[in-house]
């Protein structure tokens, strides 16, 4: 009998939190009830969350304290809006009061929430300050992104501000988004329909390959939560010789694919043997493909 | 937006047997989220229903009433983000939001 598998991207936010954490242990702050919704909204006539499109609390995974947060994709794609924002913030602050042994970050966002302008852009830069302060503070701030929306815009930054990423292959990871490129940089430059091509150059996969995420996971409630499991406790350095060597990576890895066009020619260079397969194969045999490159380069 | 507000006579004299909510569906279009609380109203019922679309009020009045009665509510508290749900969505949403508090209570 094949297991009861359970996606993580057909989930809503207070469901994905039910599932990650241990039955029962789920405490919500500024919970529904308590209505602190988006001021803006009403003024633009649109309706408002009670929830504001958050969920924020407390809870336990393997027995062990978390702060999680998990952001609703299917009010207003997940953007980050004033109150939205304050409630992720206020949730990474009180990290350094408790401490527990991650903060989560289920994120699912096209980005800041545009109704709301500068209070979103503004949001989104006070979340990166506090994953800052609790990374300082030694504790783990860990992203999660399996949602429909990927993680787009301001969110893809706070993303990569954290100490780990998990995504499953459905999860995409960009700053700006294959439409805004279309509108930008036009069809022939990249064609936003074209959704394999997006796959590509913003999923999961390619990411994971060029090492901007640290785990791959099927779409499968279990697997998230064991990867976020094996990610509690662990922080990463955040210290001017870490920014240094990041940036000489990164500008080393500019320099090799800067000539490039498609991301087959960068797996290829990177000593995948059959590129066009990469989209094709199931998360364990990806990740002992990434084993087997990591071991090589070792 | 347009807000709508109804009172429904509920079982009067009812008292209140515990506190508790539930908070179903997501804002969208076509779609609304539904919170449902048990609070004291003397037995009565109240739907607070915000809408994106504007004169739906006696259509609203029917489903709301209709729901009330139907479960033989009182001492509840329906309050609606509605992004233009049909009737049936929002009939379908009042009774999964029900059975989210009674599931809560359990």
């Amino acid at each position: 009998m094949i297991p009861a598998r359970h996606s993580f991207q057909e989930a809503g936010a207070r469901a994905r939190i039910r599932a990650l954490l241990d039955a029962g242990t789920f405490r919500e702050f500024c919970g529904p009830a308590q209505r602190h919704t988006s001021p803006h909204l009403p003024t633009l006539g649109m309706p408002v969350a009670f929830d504001e499109g958050v969920v924020v609390g407390e809870g336990a995974i393997d027995g062990r304290p978390v702060l999680i947060a998990a952001q609703e994709g299917a009010f207003m794609g997940g953007a980050v809006g004033e109150v939205h924002g304050a409630k992720i913030t206020g949730l990474i602050e009180r990290a350094l009061d408790t401490r527990p042994d991650a903060v989560v970050l289920l994120l699912d966002s096209g980005g800041v929430r545009l109704h709301e302008a500068n209070a979103g852009l503004i949001a989104v830069g006070e979340i990166q300050r506090a994953v800052f302060d609790a990374r300082a503070a030694g504790i783990p701030v860990v992203t999660v992104i399996g949602g429909r929306n990927g993680c787009y815009g301001g969110t893809s930054i706070i993303a990569r501000s954290c100490d780990r990423i998990i995504a499953s292959e459905e999860g995409r990871l960009s700053v700006s988004g294959p439409e805004v490129i279309e509108a930008v940089e036009g069809v022939e430059e990249f064609d936003a329909q074209d959704r394999a091509l997006v796959w590509r150059t913003m999923g999961a996969k390619h990411r994971r390959l060029i090492g901007e995420i640290d785990a791959l996971v099927a779409d499968d409630m279990e697997a998230f939560r064991g990867a976020v499991s094996e990610s509690l406790g662990k922080s990463r350095p955040l210290d001017l010789d870490e920014l240094e060597a990041e940036h000489a990576r990164l500008a080393e890895r500019l320099a090799r694919f800067e000539g490039v066009s498609d991301a087959r020619e960068i797996w290829a260079a990177l000593g995948v043997n059959d590129p066009d397969r990469v989209s094709e194969i199931e998360a364990d045999e990806f990740n002992r493909l990434v084993a087997t490159l990591e071991g090589a380069r070792a | 937006m347009e807000r709508l507000e109804f009172r429904f006579a509920g079982r009067p004299g009812t008292p209140v047997a515990e506190t508790g909510e539930a908070l179903v569906g997501v804002v969208g279009s076509g779609n609304l989220e539904v919170m449902i609380e048990r609070v004291d109203l003397g037995g009565g019922c109240l739907a607070v229903v915000d809408t994106s679309i504007h004169g739906f009020g006696d259509t609203w009045q029917q489903v709301l009433a209709d729901f009330v009665d139907r479960r033989g509510l009182a001492n509840i508290r329906l309050s609606i983000n509605d992004g233009g749900a049909t009737p049936a969505v929002v009939v379908l949403r009042l009774d999964q939001a029900w059975a989210g508090l009674e599931e809560g209570e359990r």
